[in-house]
């Protein structure tokens, strides 16, 4: 595997071998030296376009617990403010001896883009409302380490919120769904992408009709900064009807898991504080995030692809 | 004369049944024992994964033996450690599980087939992560020579010269050693 930038371009075996890999990288997070010295004398550099706080930093602890060199691009003191093109950005970062770029950016395709500029490995960390593959891989392990199983046959994920906006939702869906899972979807019709028929998902637009039949609650952060552009009507209807509360809680199933990729908005989709939550699972997503990108970095990076003098 | 030899030694076989691997375990697990003067702070540790089933079997014995103390086994993966390690892919699955502290502990690093000596040398750097061992010794059931790094177990199996480009198997059923350049059979 050379780059990373959808969950469709990793396939279903890929998907399964990435996590099977976390598996041996959740075990180094466990040990009192949590450090290996796969990746030794490889560098990699995060540029990132858009503001993260747990993607950004997770992707660099995973990169020096692999012994990785890290540079981080901060677009707001780079040259970028000078008018250097990303292109020129891009060939400049090459031109230091960069192994991969983990790039997010507001823009769809760009990791493509990048791609033919640079001979580095591409990471995406979100492109535009596209994908963020890392995010998915996070999620799948997280239901993988709950429930113990290795495919998710059967098993009815509810996803809830802002799905245009969501780059997150476009990862999951595919992913949860290569394997095997049920996916559906919940939102006011302005908050889904016009044309889902294609998507192998099912939509409802009442939560509360679905809460008692989802194995797994994934709720979404409502982009509010959207707010603007007439998506609902207001936040505080979005939040009655789409944000999840206590009683909400107390309808699902008492092994049903709920997940949120974070930021959450407090008040808005999360009117419950998530530690009043039985099972909730966002803590472990967070905590996982740092073993799946060591994967994903030693599967691109240390696979040998550059060693030995090969290719 | 010579000749029946050479055709011999050009094929796959056997150089030690399943008995001949059982009796290596038990003496290991005996010199072992005699080696430490017991079995204080004495901890296994197999490397995955061929060494782990003669890790678990050597502590089997050794517990057996001496039933003052349960000597602990564990399992580590040094892939994530080797110097090579483009030429190793990791082993899904095989992944490393020592939950007692290695701290003060005299550790027996166990593995099947000792080669060049590059998987112990990652492992005793894997060991590291672990705590500070207070000793560490080397326990293989074969050791079939041509090693890269001076590395040199305390207790061996059996020492069995081998081709470079041989390969050799161990399991439970019995150790084989297959030539690269195996005629057929």
């Amino acid at each position: 595997m050379k780059h990373l930038r959808s969950i469709d371009e990793l396939g279903v075996d890929g998907l399964l071998e990435l996590l099977q890999l976390t598996d041996h990288m959740a075990e180094i997070n466990q040990r009192p030296v949590p450090k290996v010295p796969a990746l030794r004398g490889r560098t990699v550099a995060s540029l990132f376009f858009e503001d993260s706080t747990r993607t950004r930093l997770s992707f660099e602890t995973a990169a020096k617990r692999l012994s990785a060199d890290t540079l981080t691009f901060n677009v707001s003191t780079s040259s970028v403010n000078k008018g250097e093109s990303l292109r020129d950005t891009v060939a400049t970062i090459t031109d230091m001896g960069v192994d991969a770029f983990v790039v997010r950016h507001k823009s769809v395709g760009i990791p493509w883009q990048i791609a033919q500029w640079t001979k580095a490995s591409i990471i995406n960390a979100g492109d535009g409302a596209h994908q963020h593959p890392t995010q998915a891989l996070v999620d799948c392990y997280t239901i993988r380490e709950a429930t113990h199983t290795a495919r998710f046959d059967g098993m009815q994920i509810t996803i809830v919120g802002d799905i245009k906006h969501s780059r997150v939702a476009r990862s999951n869906i595919q992913a949860f769904t290569m394997l095997g899972a049920k996916v559906t979807l919940v939102a006011p019709p302005t908050l889904l992408p016009p044309d889902i028929s294609h998507w192998p998902v099912e939509v409802n637009h009442h939560l509360d009709q679905v809460l008692p039949t989802s194995d797994v609650l994934y709720m979404l952060r409502l982009q509010s900064e959207r707010m603007s552009q007439g998506h609902v009507p207001t936040l505080r209807e979005y939040s009655d009807q789409y944000g999840l509360t206590q009683k909400r809680v107390a309808q699902l199933q008492d092994s049903a898991i709920v997940m949120h990729p974070g930021p959450m908005n407090r008040g808005v989709e999360m009117q419950i504080d998530p530690s009043d939550v039985k099972n909730s699972l966002i803590h472990r997503q967070v905590a996982n995030g740092v073993s799946v990108r060591m994967a994903v970095l030693f599967n691109l990076l240390g696979s040998g692809a550059n060693l030995g003098g090969q290719a | 004369m010579f000749l029946s030899i050479n055709a011999r030694l050009d094929t796959p076989h056997e150089v030690m049944s399943a008995t001949d691997v059982r009796r290596a375990i038990v003496r290991i697990a005996h010199e072992i024992i005699e080696r430490n003067h017991g079995v204080e702070g004495l901890a296994i540790v197999g490397l995955q994964r061929g060494g782990t089933w003669i890790a678990e079997a050597i502590t089997k014995q050794i517990n057996e033996i001496e039933t003052s103390l349960t000597v602990p086994v564990g399992a580590l993966d040094v892939s994530l450690h080797r110097d090579d390690i483009g030429l190793r892919p990791v082993s899904l699955g095989a992944i490393t599980n020592i939950p007692f502290d290695l701290t003060g502990a005299t550790v027996v690093l166990v593995d099947d087939v000792l080669f060049t000596g590059r998987t112990v040398r990652a492992a005793m750097e894997g060991l590291n992560n672990f705590g500070r061992p207070r000793a560490v010794q080397l326990a293989v059931l074969i050791d079939r020579g041509h090693r890269e790094l001076p590395i040199r177990p305390d207790f061996v199996g059996k020492n069995l010269p081998t081709q470079q480009d041989d390969d050799v198997s161990a399991t439970s059923d019995g150790v084989r050693i297959m030539p690269k350049n195996a005629s057929g059979k």
